[in-house]
This record gives C-alpha cells, sequence and structure tokens, in this order.
C-alpha cells in the first residue's frame, strides 16, 4: 500500500501538471473573448434546477429578452437537487426548487460562497394524479395513494381498489414515480407518506415530468404523478380528496387558490444571496402581473390572485 | 525520470527529440489517467466503504432507499442483477448475430460487399448511445407492447436489444480479425480433404479462431455492462430482482447517471456512488483481463 500511495501521488502531481498545462493553453482565451463579449452587449442569468419548472422557466427567459435589452437568462433543467447543487457550488444565479431547500443544503451554500440563499416563491403546482383514459376510476383518496406507493403498501390491484380494469388483464397497478432527485418525488412522498414511511421499490423511475404523463398515456395499466400542466388527451386526472370523509377536489386553479386540492405546492426560486442588478431586475419582473401570466399560460397557479 | 532520456539524443536534431519525447508521453498519459481516474474514484467511494457501509447489505439486499428520511438503505443486489441480467439477454441476441456477420464478412462475401458492409457496421457502431435510448423510449416501447402484449414496453428485454445492436459492431469488426488472423494454408487444406464451405467454417476456422472470438465476445459484452444512458431510458429504471425478459430492471450505470447529480458532494449517498463505480470498474476490469489473457493465448499459438 505505501509504494501504491507513492504512486498515486506521482501520478497526481503529474495530472495537476497536465491539467495546468491544458487549462492554460486551452480555455483561458476563450473565457476571456466570453467574458468580454458579455460585458458589451449583454449580461447571462444562470437559472437551473426542477423538472418541473422548466417549461416555465424557459418560457420567462424567452420572453424576458423582450422586457430587457441587456440581460438573457440561460435555462436548463435536471432536477431542483441538481439546481441547488449547482446553487451550493456558485455555478449559477438562480435556481428553481419545486420543494423547499433543506437546512443542510442552505448551510453548505452559505459556507461555500460566503452568501445565504434567498428565497422566492413564485408560483404555485398542483400535482395530477394520471391514469389512462380507459381507467375505470374517477377518484382517489390520499390514503389509498399511500397505500399504493407506500412501503408495505396493502394496495398492489386495481380491483383492490374496488374497479375492474378491462384494459389492464393482469390487474396488477404498474407505479410510475420520478427519479430521486426530482423536487416532485419528495413532494410527494411527504404529501403522501409523511417523513417516516418511504416509496415502495419497484415503481418505475422516470427521468422527467413530461415522460411521466407519455408512459401513463400509453399504459392503461400505470398510475402516476406530475405536475398538472403536462396533461394530454391520452391521461385523465383523478380528483383527490385529503382522506375517506372529506370530498374530492379536481386539480384546478380554483381549488388550488382556494385551498381545497390536498396536493399542491409552492415554486420555488434561490438566489445566492440579497439579489442585486439584473438578477434582482430578473426577479423581479417574475414576481409582476406580466411575470404572473405566463406561470398561468402554462398550467400552473400564479401567485398575485391568491393573496 | 529516465524514461524521458533519450540515449542518442545528441546526435539528432531537436525537434527529432521534441517529437519523440511527445510521443513517449502520449504513451505514459493513458496510463497515468488510467491509475488517475481509479485512484480518484476509489478516494471518493473509500470512507465509507470502510467505514460505515455494509458491505453485506450492499451485495445482497434490495433495498435501495438513498434518499429515506428515516432509514436509509444502501441495497445493490437488484442493480447488480440487473446489470447481469440485462448484459447476459443483449449477448445472447448479440453474439450470434456478431459472429454470424463476421462470419459472413471474412468468408462468405464478396471483396466489394466486404467494404460496404464494414463501413455500415462502422456507420452502426457511431450511432450515440442516447438515440439507442430514444429509440428504445419510443419505437421499441410502442412494438414490445404490441408484440408481447406487455402492458409496458419499458423493460429488460427493450434494453437488452438496444445494448445487442450497439455491441454487435464491436463483436463483428474483432471477431473478423480473428477469423483473418488464421492463415489460409488451413482453408486450402481443409477445402483439399473435399470439405464443404461450411465445413471449413464448422470444423476448422471456429476452431482456430476460437479464443479471438471469445475475447470478441468478451469485450462485446464489457461495453454492454458500462453502457449508460441507453438503459437507463429503455429498461424502466426500476429497483426490482427481474422475473423474465418483460420485467423492468435497473442497472448499476444507470443509478449513477439518475442519482449523482443530486447529491451533495461527500455525502453518505455520493460515496455509496462512488462504491457502485469501483464494483463497475471491477467488473470491467475483470472482464477485460479475461479478453486480453484470450487475445495473448492467440498470439503465442500463431
Amino acid at each position: 500500500m505505501r509504494i501504491n500511495g507513492r504512486i498515486g501521488f506521482t501520478i497526481t502531481s503529474l495530472l495537476i501538471v497536465l491539467a495546468c498545462c491544458f487549462a492554460m493553453n486551452g480555455c483561458s482565451p476563450k473565457d476571456e473573448t466570453r467574458a468580454a463579449k458579455t460585458e458589451d452587449t449583454e449580461f447571462v442569468i444562470k437559472n437551473k434546477g426542477s423538472d418541473t419548472m422548466v417549461n416555465l422557466a424557459q418560457a420567462w427567459a424567452e420572453k424576458y429578452t423582450d422586457v430587457s435589452p441587456t440581460a438573457s437568462v440561460e435555462v436548463s433543467g435536471g432536477g431542483s437537487g441538481t439546481g441547488v447543487a449547482a446553487l451550493i457550488n456558485g455555478t449559477v444565479d438562480i435556481a428553481n426548487c419545486s420543494r423547499q431547500i433543506k437546512p443542510k443544503e442552505l448551510e453548505l451554500a452559505t459556507q461555500n460562497t460566503g452568501k445565504a440563499p434567498q428565497e422566492f416563491i413564485v408560483g404555485y403546482d398542483a400535482l395530477a394524479v394520471y391514469v389512462h383514459q380507459d381507467t375505470p376510476l374517477d377518484k382517489i383518496t390520499i390514503p389509498q395513494l399511500a397505500e399504493i406507493y407506500g412501503e408495505n403498501g396493502t394496495i398492489a390491484k386495481w380491483s383492490n381498489l374496488g374497479i375492474s380494469h378491462s384494459d389492464c388483464p393482469s390487474d396488477k397497478i404498474i407505479r410510475i414515480s420520478r427519479q430521486s432527485n426530482s423536487g416532485t418525488y419528495f413532494y410527494f412522498r411527504e404529501a403522501l407518506l409523511g417523513t417516516s414511511r418511504d416509496f415502495r421499490i419497484g415503481s418505475l423511475d422516470l427521468h422527467g415530468s413530461k415522460d411521466v404523463v407519455e408512459v401513463v398515456g400509453r399504459t392503461p395499466c400505470a398510475i402516476g404523478y406530475s405536475g398538472m400542466g403536462y396533461a394530454t388527451s391520452h391521461v385523465k386526472m383523478l380528483e383527490v380528496a385529503a382522506d375517506f370523509d372529506s370530498p374530492y377536489y379536481p386539480p384546478n386553479l380554483e381549488n388550488v387558490l382556494a385551498k381545497t386540492y390536498p396536493i399542491a405546492r409552492p415554486l420555488y426560486m434561490y438566489s445566492l444571496g440579497e439579489p442585486t442588478g439584473e438578477v434582482k431586475m430578473y426577479l423581479d419582473w417574475i414576481l409582476s402581473a406580466e411575470g404572473q401570466q405566463i406561470v398561468e399560460k402554462l398550467g400552473f397557479v400564479p401567485l398575485e390572485s391568491k393573496q | 525520470m529516465n524514461i524521458f532520456r533519450k540515449k542518442s539524443a545528441a546526435n539528432l536534431p531537436f525537434s527529432e527529440t521534441a517529437i519523440e519525447l511527445f510521443i513517449r508521453l502520449c504513451g505514459i498519459s493513458s496510463i497515468i489517467f488510467v491509475f488517475g481516474i481509479f485512484f480518484f474514484v476509489f478516494r471518493e467511494g473509500a470512507g465509507f466503504l470502510f467505514n460505515g457501509l455494509d458491505v453485506g447489505q450492499f451485495l445482497t439486499s434490495v433495498e435501495w432507499q438513498p434518499t429515506s428520511l428515516k432509514n436509509k438503505r444502501y441495497g445493490a443486489f437488484a442493480l447488480i442483477v440487473g446489470t447481469f441480467s440485462v448484459t447476459t439477454l443483449a449477448m445472447c441476441f448479440a453474439v450470434p448475430f456478431g459472429l454470424g456477420a463476421a462470419i459472413f464478412v471474412s468468408e462468405f462475401c464478396s471483396p466489394k460487399l466486404r467494404e460496404a458492409f464494414k463501413i455500415i457496421i462502422e456507420l452502426l457502431a457511431a450511432i450515440p448511445s442516447v438515440v439507442w435510448g430514444f429509440i428504445g423510449l419510443t419505437l421499441m416501447n410502442q412494438l414490445i407492447i404490441t408484440v408481447f402484449k406487455a402492458p409496458i414496453g419499458l423493460t429488460m428485454l427493450n434494453g437488452s436489444i438496444m445494448l445487442a445492436l450497439m455491441s454487435v459492431p464491436i463483436i463483428v469488426s474483432i471477431a473478423e480479425d480473428a477469423l483473418k488472423a488464421v492463415p489460409d494454408s488451413y482453408r486450402e487444406a481443409a477445402e483439399a480433404l473435399g470439405a464443404t464451405r461450411w465445413q471449413v467454417v464448422y470444423r476448422v476456422l471456429l476452431p482456430a479462431a476460437k479464443n479471438g472470438l471469445l475475447a470478441a465476445v468478451l469485450l462485446g459484452a464489457a461495453r454492454s455492462i458500462g453502457e449508460t444512458m441507453a438503459v437507463l431510458m429503455a429498461t424502466g429504471h426500476s429497483v426490482n430482482i427481474p422475473s423474465g425478459p418483460l420485467s423492468w430492471i435497473r442497472t448499476l450505470t444507470a443509478t449513477i447517471a439518475a442519482e449523482l447529480g443530486e447529491v451533495a458532494r461527500g455525502d453518505e449517498h455520493y460515496q455509496v456512488l462512488f462504491i457502485i463505480g469501483i464494483l463497475l470498474f471491477t467488473i470491467t476490469f475483470v472482464v477485460n483481463l479475461i479478453a486480453d489473457l484470450v487475445i495473448k493465448g492467440i498470439r503465442q499459438e500463431s
């Protein structure tokens, strides 16, 4: 092991030297030109995170080019966790997040960058429970969903829900879920199972809000969850009740505003420290009537009308 | 560092020395990179591997719950089974097609057709894996639903067909080289004894080239094990012990790809993903080592 250690040391030092050479030759001139260009023409706001919010963020960014001549916005998705990770590393100006930032992440970001992330609620999203359009089911309760998705859950078949699903001969419920860096995944788990129970393994963990709806639309046996803005004509959104005694509510604007629909959540944006300059102008614009109009247009619930 | 020293440097012009030094550096760099990568992957995962991770549970439990708030469990058994089952099934498709194509190209094909075939097979190797994944997600998904009446087409079968299509080019080109390496005198001797063309292939060429063919298969398998995007998109990405080709599965590589973006650096979950990396490194290393030893076997024979 000692010899290996020495070889490892030699190798890493050589690697560092090589990396430095490459960095000096390859990257720095490019960076300079890019910096010079952005200084002259426009400021680029880097924006990354939640897949749920990526269409919304894109729509904002596109519209914002008309509003501001001096700034443009670069949007990418990847999941809420990815956005927060980028914020912690200081590589983005704004992180999109469909869940609240965790205390540990807040601490890490402050430690790493010296600036505490600032939270902005930019809209609301209702999570719709999707089934295939031919499924003879219209409503479901949160406890039922918990038994479908939760660990040691008791509902595995459509007949357990009291329906006979003729398009699904195996009768087995195929659970569609999300990959574990998705804010949707965390929010749905907490809304259904609280903090003490996990999802049952064996669900299909898809890689985007749109994919969930698309796969459910092709699979009569499937049930899935995604933002209500992603509905297509191949799927059906179930009415949801908080428990067996509560009334059922379909996911729509009015029910989210009235807080009667049980699985709706705020959408967040985080900036590093108190936003300044172009970043502040962008966030102010998002919270303005014009920015909030886009929220409603994309199937989410805007802020203004809620307060 | 005497590897950089040239014995008769004084007699040669400077440019010659510089070029030779550069070429030496290129050769050595690949070794440095391999060790550097291994060192990095191992360093990131080592802390938790030796201190905290229950290795027995890691290798035998199917409970993969890295994001649990109450009780984090890192059981990679289903992922290991997923990787091996999808690779095995992929090889079931790729080996007959790959070796068959290699035999055809090397023995039965006219020279003109052979050139065309080689170009097309190389084209097949040039398709990026995310494109294969997309084909799996859309086209093959629908096809499997229609043909097998499966409830969902994102299955082990789907993933293994994609992997087979990706490893066939590797198998064909290496296997063809192995068949070409069999001396013509073998073929002539067999034909002189009255063997038909098929008998020549079956009785003479295949036994003579068996090491090369095995190496081709192993390198194809290594490619399948290491593949990420296509299996992430086509297999359903579900922690599940498969019960047949129409089960959905999740592989080691896809797990790293899907989860590494989220985790905080240095976190337990982050380290476990690197331990999966070490596991994958070991698996592909063993497969490549076997392939190398097998190829060495051929060289000694010929």
